[in-house]
């Protein structure tokens, strides 16, 4: 467990390295001078000159690069266009993401995998049906459009929660109202796909036969479906529930630009729409290196959910 | 039964060519795409009725998982709507009453009216063409980038399956790491780089999903690979090229087109959220994703400019959800899913 931990740790290494050059690439191609789009057009030569000098925009592309790695690591990569530490930045950000992608993630679990457990038990019943529907239709609609039919129907109709906007953290009521609708339209998508997949992963194990066996000893319904069913089914609803979490940073971009929400995934797509190299480079390796902590993360715990599955 | 229906669906067919071709000066390619969809599905409904009279043959596979098909409700729900909304896409130039580009400034931001079906926008444009226009993009982006989505991932899997040790190994890991980076960030770094346009966002999109494809066709040619069937191959001496095309795509193909036809809602989705954050498709092109996020600026005036658009992707995807999930269940790909 341990020395698969470590090399699934020393892979991030050459993993860190691909991603850092593509990403370099890719915003070396970018059309446009940073230090132009900085100053605006009107700046003497003089100051474009001393910009890029102060940001290594001058030298050869692989001393750049150096360059930039080597902040990044020391910590000392400044953005562009906000002059601070690039981790700063980030982290100040990252805190509305989680708070809406937990909140959104709670939601989605509390609420789906219920759902897809009574499916499952209740085959071809009536809320087989609705839920099965439910969770076909939240796949089928756009994240924008759920978000912009709830902004209309409670902020423009009836006027009880704010349009858009960041309230403040979540304990207070203002954030909290400010909370609500972000996490309700980005916890849809979830519940759609945790649903479906929760269904069809306990219907398979409902007809193995430890589970006769388990009725057949006289165990309880509830028992023998949580503690026999639930358990055994787990490994793929966790596997898609890790997907989300890791996907969440980003994937909560369009989520965020519905309802102004000053998040991680929409400071990086304004980073790349000013044409904040720095900013975009750090961004995109922080999530990058999230992205993959936590699918070692959800690959550990396979082991702690089914002892069988053993890593050498 | 099947004839009948074959023949009313051929005289329909026959009475909708002849009334559209005087207007086909307007638009002769798409009136001639229109053709060419018109026979090809009448040419496969008259095989099918044929296949389903001949009931004394031992069934081919097609026509099991056709029947299967056809059973599944929900399924021929979702296709029915999908060639409806294929014919809509096709025929825009001709049904839709205004130019999708042309503002009518008498009628800026106006609700549903005799000459403007679904009301106008901010500019005075009418909505109902721009929809049928708009759904025409997103299909046609769509289901461009799901093929070539389905060609790159399939040649890659392929490889990795069939080839095995360092090449698999060199495959996957690649396209791990390329999974790993965010994929909508990915998606607008490249497009701030090259720019936009329509065969740039088809490419990346088409690359967004290749994992999930190399990852399943390499499983199932790993399945294939090793049947008594392919070591006979071998040993005889054909060649690779010639068993991969002869014997190993044949025996993956359910689980490709299963994907594939999964995967399209999920791709026009993709696009639509690009487009949104407008780095789809540009103005003043329209497009489905564009004109929701136009409309939620008039939120207070106007809701059919957000309401319109929303409900024709909601469509669209909903459509092909359903029919992907009833070709899964007829090819009873256990793989997927």
């Amino acid at each position: 467990m341990l020395s698969y931990t470590i090399r699934r740790l020393l892979l991030l290494i050459p993993l860190f390295l691909f991603i850092s050059g593509l990403i370099f690439g890719i915003l070396k191609l970018t059309p446009g001078d940073p230090a132009i789009v900085l100053l605006g057009d009107r700046a003497t030569q003089e100051a474009i000159d001393l910009t890029r000098e102060k940001f290594a925009l001058n030298k050869p592309i692989p001393v750049q690069y150096y360059k930039m790695m080597k902040h990044l690591f020391t910590g000392e990569l400044k953005s562009i266009y906000y002059r601070e530490n690039v981790i700063k930045v980030v982290g100040k950000r990252m805190i509305p993401t989680l708070e809406l992608g937990i909140s959104a993630l709670f939601l989605a679990i509390v609420i789906s995998i219920p759902a897809g457990i009574i499916s499952a038990v209740k085959r071809n019943s009536l809320f087989d049906y609705a839920s099965m529907s439910a969770a076909l239709f939240g796949m089928s609609i756009p994240v924008f459009f759920t978000g912009i039919l709830l902004i209309y129907l409670f902020a423009v109709n009836l006027r009880l929660l704010p349009a858009s906007g960041y309230g403040g953290p979540f304990y207070t009521i203002e954030g909290m109202r400010h909370l609500i609708m972000p996490a309700l339209v980005l916890s849809f998508t979830m519940m759609a796909s945790t649903t479906r997949i929760t269904r069809s992963s306990m219907l398979d194990v409902i007809r193995e036969d430890y589970i006769r066996t388990a009725r057949a000893k006289g165990v309880s319904e509830g028992m023998v479906i949580i503690a026999h069913g639930l358990r055994n089914a787990l490994v793929p609803i966790t596997t898609n529930i890790g997907n989300q979490i890791a996907r969440l940073f980003a994937g909560a971009v369009l989520t965020e630009t519905v309802f102004a929400w000053p998040g991680v995934g929409r400071l990086a797509v304004n980073a790349i729409f000013r044409r904040d190299e720095t900013l975009v480079f750090g961004c995109v390796l922080i999530l990058s290196i999230i992205y993959v902590i936590v699918n070692l993360m959800v690959d550990l715990f396979y082991a702690v959910i089914n002892p069988q599955i053993r890593y050498e | 039964m099947w004839r009948l229906k074959t023949f009313y669906l051929f005289i329909i067919s026959f009475i909708l060519l002849v009334w559209i071709f005087p207007w086909a000066k307007k638009d002769l390619i798409a009136y001639a795409v229109f053709a060419c969809l018109t026979a090809g599905l009448l040419v496969l409904s008259i095989v099918i009725s044929r296949a389903a009279n001949d009931t004394d043959q031992i069934k081919s596979n097609a026509s099991m998982m056709w029947k299967r098909l056809n059973k599944n409700k929900s399924a021929m729900g979702g296709m029915i709507v999908l060639i409806v909304l294929c014919y809509l896409a096709i025929l825009a130039p001709f049904i839709s009453p205004h130019d999708s580009l042309a503002s009518d400034w008498g009628a800026l931001s106006q609700g549903i009216s005799r000459a403007h079906w679904l009301g106008t926008d901010d500019m005075g444009r009418d909505i109902f063409s721009r929809n049928l226009f708009g759904i025409r993009v997103a299909l046609g982006i769509g289901i461009s980038a799901v093929f070539l989505n389905t060609l790159i991932g399939t040649f890659l899997g392929l490889l990795a399956g069939y080839y095995g040790k360092k090449t698999d190994n060199i495959i996957m890991r690649l396209l791990e790491a390329w999974n790993s980076i965010p994929f909508i960030l990915l998606a607008i770094a490249i497009m701030a780089a090259l720019g936009t346009g329509i065969w740039k966002l088809i490419l990346i999109v088409s690359l967004s999903n290749i994992m999930a494809f190399a990852r399943i066709i390499r499983g199932s040619v790993l399945l294939v690979k090793e049947s008594d069937f392919i070591s006979a191959a071998k040993v005889i001496g054909i060649p690779d090229r010639l068993i991969i095309l002869r014997h190993v795509i044949p025996n993956c193909i359910s689980p490709i087109l299963v994907l594939a036809s999964l995967s399209l809602g999920e791709t026009i989705l993709v696009i639509a959220g690009l487009s949104f954050l407008g780095l789809g498709i540009q103005p003043p092109m329209p497009s489905l994703g564009a004109m929701l996020s136009n409309g939620q600026q008039y939120l207070h005036e106007n809701i059919l400019m957000s309401v319109v658009p929303g409900v024709t992707i909601l469509l669209i995807v909903l459509s092909f959800n359903l029919f992907g999930d009833g070709v899964r269940d007829a090819l009873d790909s256990r793989l997927i899913d």
